[in-house]
């Protein structure tokens, strides 16, 4: 037991976890080892492979299964990228177990082999990770649930075409209720309910201390007495800070468990979400919210990073290339902070002050997001721009909201990623929209204002000049995209 | 009748990858996965932060306090040369003695007892440089007045400046060609265990073991004999393996035998897509004359390459650019020159075609030109300029092509894909659509099949059989994934006529074939399947005479068949016979050899026949662009290869499909861009994409030209597939470019630099809209 600012919380001072068929605990460990070097170095188990160290690449698939309000779920994640502190409570399913006992291939592995979808190989078992978790989920999908199933997961010799049809065929060789993850989920979702106890994990100290809260207080209480702690929700920036730029995180708060920060309400016309809710766990709400952002969100890194990564984290990091706060922003958005017991609501643009500043307190964490949900007449488009379609870092990324009464613009919010040194509005072109008449003059007028709100740079994403024509040319596809008199197709849609 | 079952993994059947299973179970082993011995240590290179300077003092006091550390290696560590040139031009240091030459040159080593310690160690290092000024692109390079890394080639035919001036249509235009990482999913990895006396043996990612072990044997000054180099199996090379693995191979051999103990290096992905070269950039010079009908009459060009800093395999590359400057083009009068530039940037080495697609890509430039001032149809501009079949077929280097297969190959490809029609029906789409945009190409390559480097085309192979019956196969190609090692046993167990289960694939080592060829080339199968053969044909001729003389029978009446061997009228089982001749005293094991006939290059004098045989193809590709982002996607795709008579019609769909996909991704979203101070800001696969699955063509339709036979007596009748096809994802390039086009109706060509990134295609854009107005 330890006393923390007069706060007494049961301590536990190992993680327990499952990995294939074996308990796994371990009290003693370096914060910043990962899963995959867990996997490779300590267990020399070498099916899972390294391909970039940086959750680009899939090669380092493993599946998580969690449980959440009761229920196990499984999901794709980056080995590479995941800290082993986070796994308290999980079934981590690497690519040793799919044959199971007797060594026949499982189906998703008799489809790679039937139809070829090996080359060198160094890639498939991530695709067959990942190919996994997608059947268990969908066992008949389409092809563009399929291309979305792999988009984390690169491939240089196949050229892809023999794995989207295995991928396609691989019912043919079995039906998931036959699965062992299937058959054994009883078992597994009451182990991992035994290692539920409710108490705050604390591994190690000093340089080396990872810290599990169990409640937000503990969270909150832990952050009060180190204030310098990184917190990891789902490491999938932090990651990159160890794996990348060999930097030292301890302490290291894991939040990514914290049933807590994972509620996702809607109360007085708002989505209110936690800080640790994944791309992957709000997506349902956003289709049903939000549905103009479906296809957005399918942009957003692939699908392991959504299902680890946080909406709280991307908004966390203060990056001016996130995806998430320039269409959050332009929605109204507010984020709910935390310092001890106190607690402030901040509109999320106020968040932002400079190129790694933002507004929040030493030993101040993100508790949740506020999305107030559209108005009638409100017309919203959320528009990103990368070098290549899918998985890759917006170049940039716009939000844009007007609400259009009797034909006039009110309510204008255009906010841009990528543009500036934080997510921005672009206040002076609002300006010269509201009120105005919706057509293509006002807008042929306004694009040009946004030379006044701008002046990005060039880097190995773009040049300056490129984000400005693009910026000025989306505000006017915002314009067409809405317009009942645009007729024909603006946008390049996913096949 | 009695029925026959056939052999399993017979030639030409589509026998899966030998290594399948294994890929999808997770148990095919690379070098990493290798069981490391007990006190094995982990290296990590410390590299430049300057591009070009002199290094004025190298301070490593707190590289080597940190805990864990073991030692450094720097350049007074090397026994022997400090030198890793593959082609001997003594350029190439392994660590450089005084002058840093680029942005993430390795310096040194560290070695210590795990690789997280060497990485974070080498770190702390602390240096000390007189900056010099520095020159990254071609042109700079030019500007300052570099000097060539190695000497430049000149091919010439005919009278260009005489016609050239008698005054017709001209052109003259230059495209700028972005280089490509090879991102090979494994990367880089070396891992050298000290043995007795000299020895050393070196588990290794390479495509060319012979070459690691004769640079570990000149760096360590020991001979060639004490180095053993091992590689099971790649995950990926295209090139990138083929020289670039020699620093890792000769740092963890000098630590190995610095500390007696076993040495793995392995960099993370940035130090390898920073420390190690790539596919050249080039800036292409033409300047053509043609008539009226978009008849070709004089080619003038000048090929310049980012070469880097070192020669490394620069000649050879930019050789074979020109070689594939006239793609599948009659020339009449031609003279191409290649300048391969010094530039203070890494070392650009092999990738997939190996030139050949900067060569191939400026001569559908020039093409696509043509049609534009000619207002014909790109296809037709194609055709009128095909090599003849039996005239008009004398290339730039006077060989002359006697397997032209391209005119039926077109017109089968642009009939299935219904070429004509979707071209008018994409000009009314065009016409009517205000904002995407639709353009579609169909561009053929031809490929030269054999190293130029005439010497290369040697091969040699291994087998045994145990008196068992099982067969043991070697070969000196290395298995990256292409399925070589499938087509070869496929290859063996025909020449048997057993089931392909039966043979053993073994990893490739200097051990069992020496002084082997660097797997490149798109070379492996042609070479080593052919050598493999000999040596099983060697065997199965001692045993016929074995059976003739025992059983007493014609040597004519001794037949494999199908797991059995039939002597006479008695038939055995092959492990039965095998026994039988094992006691008899035959020998089962055979060393087999290869070299390609027929083939000379006279490089001063640029004459010759350097290429044994031609392989051919066509891709169609159809796009839409998004004319306010520059953002495209591929439609459809349709492709005809030929493969000759495939050994393995599945696996050479799979080089297709795969080779398409990555010279696409090297003319749209691979981008490499360096920042002034010459560091590479994309040298992760954040930030270098690759295409995904979801970048794929809609609509893929991929067909062997199945009625194709190589001429020449290659291995079944069936040719290279490794390189060519990766030239057809420049249909893609100038599908964008009609796209482009069409917003000023088609008048001016785009001329579109590569990679065609959305800014690319979206400046190209707003270029056609001023035009307009």
């Amino acid at each position: 037991m330890d006393l923390v600012k007069g706060i007494l919380m049961k301590i536990r001072n190992e993680i327990k976890f499952i990995l294939n068929d074996r308990s796994i605990s371990l009290i003693d460990f370096e914060v910043e080892q990962t899963l995959l070097d867990f996997l490779r170095l300590d267990q020399q188990m070498i099916g899972t492979k390294e391909g970039c160290a940086e959750g680009d690449c899939g090669a380092c698939t493993v599946l998580i299964g969690r449980l959440t309000n009761g229920i196990l779920k499984y999901e794709s994640v980056n080995s590479c990228i995941r800290f082993l502190a986070s796994l308290d409570g999980c079934h981590v399913v690497s690519i040793e177990y799919l044959s199971g006992k007797n060594e026949n291939l499982h189906p998703v592995q008799k489809a790679m082999v039937e139809y070829h979808g090996s080359q060198c190989g160094f890639c498939t078992p991530g695709f067959v990770m990942s190919l996994y978790a997608l059947w268990m989920e969908n066992p008949t999908p389409s092809k563009r649930d399929v291309e979305i199933a792999v988009q984390g997961n690169l491939c240089r010799c196949t050229g892809y075409e023999p794995i989207i049809k295995a991928a396609l065929s691989i019912n043919k060789f079995g039906k998931p209720v036959f699965d062992y993850l299937n058959i054994e989920r009883k078992n597994i979702s009451s182990k991992l309910t035994d290692l539920q106890d409710k108490k705050c994990v604390v591994i190690g100290k000093n340089d080396n201390e990872a810290i599990l809260p169990a409640t937000i207080d503990d969270l909150a209480a832990m952050l009060k007495s180190r204030p310098n702690a990184t917190i990891v929700a789902g490491a999938t920036d932090v990651g990159l800070w160890v794996t990348k730029s060999l930097r030292s995180i301890s302490p290291a708060l894991f939040i990514g468990n914290l049933a807590e920060l994972k509620k996702i309400e809607i109360k007085d016309d708002i989505l209110e979400f936690g800080a640790g809710v994944t791309y992957s766990e709000i997506q349902s709400w956003l289709s049903k919210f939000f549905p103009f952002l479906e296809n957005y969100w399918e942009r957003i890194a692939g699908w392991q990073v959504r299902n680890m990564g946080t909406i709280g984290g991307n908004i966390a990091n203060g990056s001016p290339i996130g995806d998430t706060p320039p269409v959050l922003i332009a929605l109204k958005s507010e984020i709910v902070l935390r310092k001890g017991n106190k607690i402030r609501v901040l509109p999320l643009e106020k968040y932002f002050i400079d190129y790694g500043k933002q507004n929040l307190q030493q030993s101040e964490f993100i508790l949740s997001v506020r999305v107030p949900l559209p108005v009638s007449n409100q017309l919203n488009s959320a528009y990103k721009i990368s070098k290549r379609r899918e998985d890759d870092i917006s170049t940039l990324a716009a939000g844009i909201s007007m609400v259009v009464e009797d034909g006039l613009i009110k309510d204008c919010r255009i906010c841009f990623g990528g543009m500036a040194a934080t997510p921005k509005r672009a206040s002076i072109t609002e300006d010269s929209l509201q009120g105005k008449l919706w057509c293509n003059d006002t807008f042929n007028k306004a694009v040009k204002m946004l030379d006044e709100d701008f002046s990005p740079l060039s880097d190995w994403r773009a040049t300056k000049k490129y984000r400005m024509i693009v910026a000025r040319n989306l505000l006017h596809r915002f314009f067409l995209e809405h317009d009942l008199n645009t007729a024909q197709p603006i946008q390049l849609l996913s096949s | 009748m009695t029925l026959i079952r056939k052999i399993s993994g017979a030639a030409h059947s589509n026998h899966i990858h030998e290594s399948a299973t294994k890929h999808v179970t997770g148990k095919a082993k690379y070098c990493d996965d290798i069981t490391e011995p007990v006190g094995t240590l982990h290296a990590y290179l410390g590299v430049s932060d300057v591009a070009h300077a002199t290094i004025k003092s190298m301070d490593l006091t707190a590289v080597k306090s940190m805990p864990g550390v073991i030692g450094t290696i720097t350049t007074l560590d090397i026994p022997g040369m400090n030198d890793i040139s593959p082609t001997g031009q003594n350029d190439e240091p392994v660590f450089p003695v005084d002058t840093v030459q680029f942005y993430g040159q390795p310096l040194f080593a560290v070695i210590a007892k795990t690789r997280k310690i060497a990485r974070h160690a080498a770190k702390l290092a602390v240096i000390d440089y007189d900056i010099l000024p520095h020159a990254l692109s071609i042109s700079s390079a030019q500007n300052v007045g570099y000097p060539h890394v190695t000497a430049p080639l000149k091919l010439e035919r005919g009278n260009v400046d005489k016609i050239k001036s008698k005054g017709s249509n001209q052109i003259k235009g230059e495209i700028a060609i972005g280089g490509q990482d090879h991102m090979y999913l494994e990367g880089q990895i070396a891992f050298a265990v000290p043995g007795e006396d000299d020895d050393l043996i070196i588990h290794c990612s390479t495509q060319h073991p012979s070459e690691a072990q004769h640079m570990v044997a000149q760096v360590m000054g020991i001979p060639n004999n004490a180095v053993t180099v091992n590689v099971r199996r790649m995950g990926g090379g295209f090139g990138g393996k083929e020289s670039q693995m020699n620093l890792f191979c000769v740092v963890a051999a000098i630590a190995a035998k610095k500390w007696n103990c076993a040495v793995k290096l392995r960099p993370d992905r940035d130090q390898d897509m920073t420390s190690t070269g790539k596919r050249h950039d080039f800036v292409i010079n033409y300047d053509v004359t043609f008539d009226n009908d978009g008849l070709i009459k004089t080619v003038d060009s000048i090929f310049s390459a980012r070469c880097g800093y070192s020669s490394d395999l620069s000649g050879p590359v930019t050789d074979r650019a020109l070689f594939h400057a006239d793609n599948a083009y009659y020339y009449p009068n031609v003279r191409l020159s290649s300048r391969p530039m010094k530039t203070n940037t890494v070392s650009n080495t092999a990738f997939r075609g190996f030139g050949g697609p900067q060569g191939v890509l400026a001569a559908e430039r020039i093409i696509e030109e043509i049609s534009f001032i000619t207002g014909q149809d790109p296809l037709d501009v194609r055709k009128l300029n095909l090599y003849g079949e039996t005239d008009r077929n004398i290339t730039p280097y006077h060989q002359e092509i006697k397997d032209n297969i391209l005119p039926k190959l077109i017109n089968e490809l642009e009939k299935n894909a219904n070429y004509r029609e979707r071209r008018n029906e994409i000009k009314s789409f065009n016409e009517s659509s205000k904002i995407l945009k639709k353009g579609i190409a169909l561009t053929p390559v031809k490929f030269g099949i054999s190293f130029t480097a005439t010497w290369y085309n040697q091969a040699g192979a291994l087998i045994h059989i145990y008196n068992d019956g099982s067969i043991h196969l070697n070969h000196g190609g290395t298995e990256m994934g292409q399925g070589l090692n499938t087509k070869i046993a496929q290859i063996v167990a025909e020449a048997f006529q057993v089931d392909f289960d039966r043979i053993k694939i073994t990893k490739t080592t200097t051990e069992k074939v020496p002084n082997t060829s660097a797997t490149a080339a798109s070379s492996g199968t042609d070479l080593n399947g052919m050598a493999a053969l000999n040596a099983a044909d060697q065997i199965k001729n001692r045993l016929i005479k074995f059976a003739a003389s025992h059983w007493n029978v014609k040597e004519i009446d001794i037949k494999f068949i199908s797991n059995m061997v039939h002597v006479g009228k008695e038939a055995f089982r092959f492990n039965e016979f095998i026994k039988m001749a094992y006691m008899e005293r035959v020998q089962l094991s055979a060393a087999g050899f290869y070299k390609t006939p027929d083939i000379h290059w006279d490089r001063a004098a640029g004459k010759g026949k350097p290429f044994y045989y031609y392989a051919y193809g066509a891709a169609c590709s159809e796009v839409s662009i998004d004319t306010l982002t520059g953002e495209y996607r591929v439609d459809q795709t349709d492709i005809l290869h030929d493969v000759g008579c495939s050994l393995n019609p599945v696996l050479d769909k799979g080089q297709i499909e795969g080779a398409f996909i990555q010279g696409m991704g090297w003319l749209t979203s691979e981008e490499l861009w360096w920042d002034d101070n010459g560091k590479l800001q994309t040298h992760a696969p954040s930030t270098y994409k690759i295409p995904l699955a979801s970048d794929k063509p809609s609509i893929f339709n991929v067909e062997l030209a199945d009625w194709s036979e190589n001429r020449e007596l290659t291995i079944k009748r069936s040719k290279a597939v490794g390189e060519p096809p990766f030239m057809l994802g420049i249909s893609v390039l100038e599908a964008l470019s009609m796209a482009i086009s069409s917003i000023n109706n088609y008048k001016v060509c785009p001329k579109l630099d590569t990679p065609a990134t959305p800014e690319r295609v979206l400046m190209a854009v707003e270029k056609m809209q001023e035009l307009i107005n």
